[in-house]
């Protein structure tokens, strides 16, 4: 088969959708890393780093643009390049949400570190399995894995209920820790919100693929 | 390489049922529309000596919309334009097979007035093709052979009518006694389509009008196209997709002298529902 001139502009979205949406997933993982290790550095690197991201994703949009203007792309080419243009400004939102759990952490690692009896891990390996499942799903187009991932997003919806309640038990406990436990209050609705924005992009990976538009709907 | 038992069912449901069922995320192909067609095609078979040109096409053309016809070189698709108003009679050595009706009358019937059919279904050309007369006369040479005016006031009416019908009468009322000649390639492409609704027809099939104009001409004609539908029914032919995607509500692929789909123009091109489409019109044919 000849190739499409259209091809390497394809391409080159994909790859660098992926760059980003690989930079997104660092940004999360070093701002649970600064948390859990108190680690301030880390922290800042999330913060400095957010720029990079915030840039690639003008330069999707404007990679979008020119292909939609120059190769008029049709049916699949056509939801490919829509389906770019809507997902990576969720990665840039996924990120900006790591900036402020980076943040967070700047604020907490400045205070003496208390026990809350929570073990964050699980719902931040989930959230962090969820991005790194959504954009294997993109690269691949495959719709399956994208729905696989959409129903993780229950699982992190629950963790985040039992969160919530057990920080806000644990505040009226002892208010001493409001200031403190808002702040992971903070965290966890980050992580939530993330895994909603994951939810986004896997719904968007099943239009891409299949044509079919989820978003709004009871499947 | 495609069977034709897995074209798409030829009968579709009306636009904006479609676009209802599409938001509600049902299949399109469920349930067919019960408005009436303006031209219906039925297992249409069509040869040039002992070539079959069209296999088996069957498809219905709803009224008051622009239905497209697509495909690569040689799939058939003018072939198919021309046997709506058996233009192709005049070709020796052809035959046609199936059922073409016009409002419920099969136009291939023994007895059928060609003349008549063909001011029904006028046809424009892909190259502009003016008499070497004013631009008046080209205009009023259909009404003037069909005796179709019964006074000059009465013919200068539907002139100046059909000149504005195909938005050139702004351009051409100071020079209507000028040879057609002597306009750009749009404007006698316009003129065409003026000397073609002098007639009154009810389906105008089009053939490549825009293939011979420049991107501003085109233009023009594709907003005239989307304007006529409002009074006719239009069936186009043309190479050009996005073409395609403009201007037609409807749009059928044509491949090897098969119907490969007939589906929604906006279905067609986001999520056709054959691979051989999706394939055509995405470049993938190589």
């Amino acid at each position: 088969m000849h190739k499409r001139l259209i091809e390497e502009n394809l391409n080159q979205i994909r790859d660098k959708l992926l760059v980003m949406g690989g930079a997104a997933e660092k940004a999360i993982m070093l701002s649970m890393r600064a948390l859990d290790e108190r680690d301030s550095n880390l922290a800042d690197r999330v913060v400095r780093e957010d720029d990079a991201i915030d840039g690639m994703e003008l330069e999707l949009d404007q990679m979008c643009v020119d292909v939609l203007v120059l190769k008029q792309p049709a049916a699949s080419d056509l939801r490919f390049v829509i389906s770019v243009a809507r997902t990576a400004p969720m990665v840039e939102r996924i990120a900006d949400h790591a900036v402020n759990i980076a943040k967070h952490a700047l604020s907490l690692n400045n205070e003496p570190q208390i026990d809350l009896g929570l073990d964050l891990s699980k719902m931040s390996n989930t959230v962090q399995g969820m991005l790194i499942d959504g954009l294997d799903a993109f690269t691949s187009g495959d719709p399956e894995k994208a729905r696989a991932t959409i129903e993780r997003d229950d699982e992190v919806d629950s963790l985040y209920d039992i969160f919530y309640s057990e920080l806000i038990a644990a505040m009226l406990r002892d208010s001493a820790l409001v200031d403190r436990g808002v702040q992971w209050l903070f965290v966890i609705k980050h992580l939530e919100r993330i895994a909603d924005y994951v939810t986004n992009i896997c719904e968007q990976i099943i239009y891409m693929s299949r044509g079919q538009v989820i978003k709004h709907s009871v499947w | 390489m495609h069977s034709s038992g897995s074209v798409s069912p030829a009968v579709l449901p009306s636009v904006s049922e479609f676009q209802l069922r599409r938001q509600s995320e049902r299949e399109p192909d469920a349930e067919q529309s019960t408005a009436p067609a303006k031209m219906k095609l039925e297992n249409l078979n069509f040869y040039y000596g002992k070539t079959r040109a069209l296999k088996d096409i069957t498809l219905s053309i709803p009224p008051n919309q622009v239905t497209a016809f697509i495909g690569p070189s040689g799939c058939g698709k003018s072939t198919l334009l021309r046997t709506l108003n058996r233009m192709n009679d005049v070709i020796p050595g052809t035959r046609v097979e199936g059922h073409v009706e016009l409002d419920g009358e099969d136009i291939y019937a023994p007895g059928t007035d060609v003349v008549s059919l063909r001011r029904r279904a006028g046809m424009v050309f892909q190259k502009s093709n003016p008499f070497p007369r004013s631009i008046f006369d080209n205009v009023a040479y259909g009404l003037r052979i069909n005796n179709l005016t019964h006074s000059k006031s009465e013919l200068a009416e539907r002139v100046e009518a059909s000149l504005k019908a195909a938005a050139i009468w702004d351009e051409v009322k100071d020079r209507l006694k000028e040879s057609a000649y002597g306009l750009s390639g749009g404007q006698q492409q316009r003129l065409c389509i003026a000397r073609a609704l002098a007639v009154e027809p009810e389906v105008v099939l089009m053939d490549e009008p825009c293939s011979a104009l420049d991107p501003i001409a085109t233009q023009k004609i594709e907003e005239l196209i989307v304007d006529l539908k409002q009074r006719y029914t239009i069936v186009i032919v043309t190479h050009n997709m996005q073409q395609a995607a403009r201007v037609s509500d409807l749009t059928a692929f044509f491949w090897l002298g098969e119907m490969i789909e007939f589906n929604i123009t906006e279905k067609m091109f986001t999520k056709p529902d054959k691979q051989m489409t999706e394939d055509y019109i995405t470049g993938r044919f190589g």
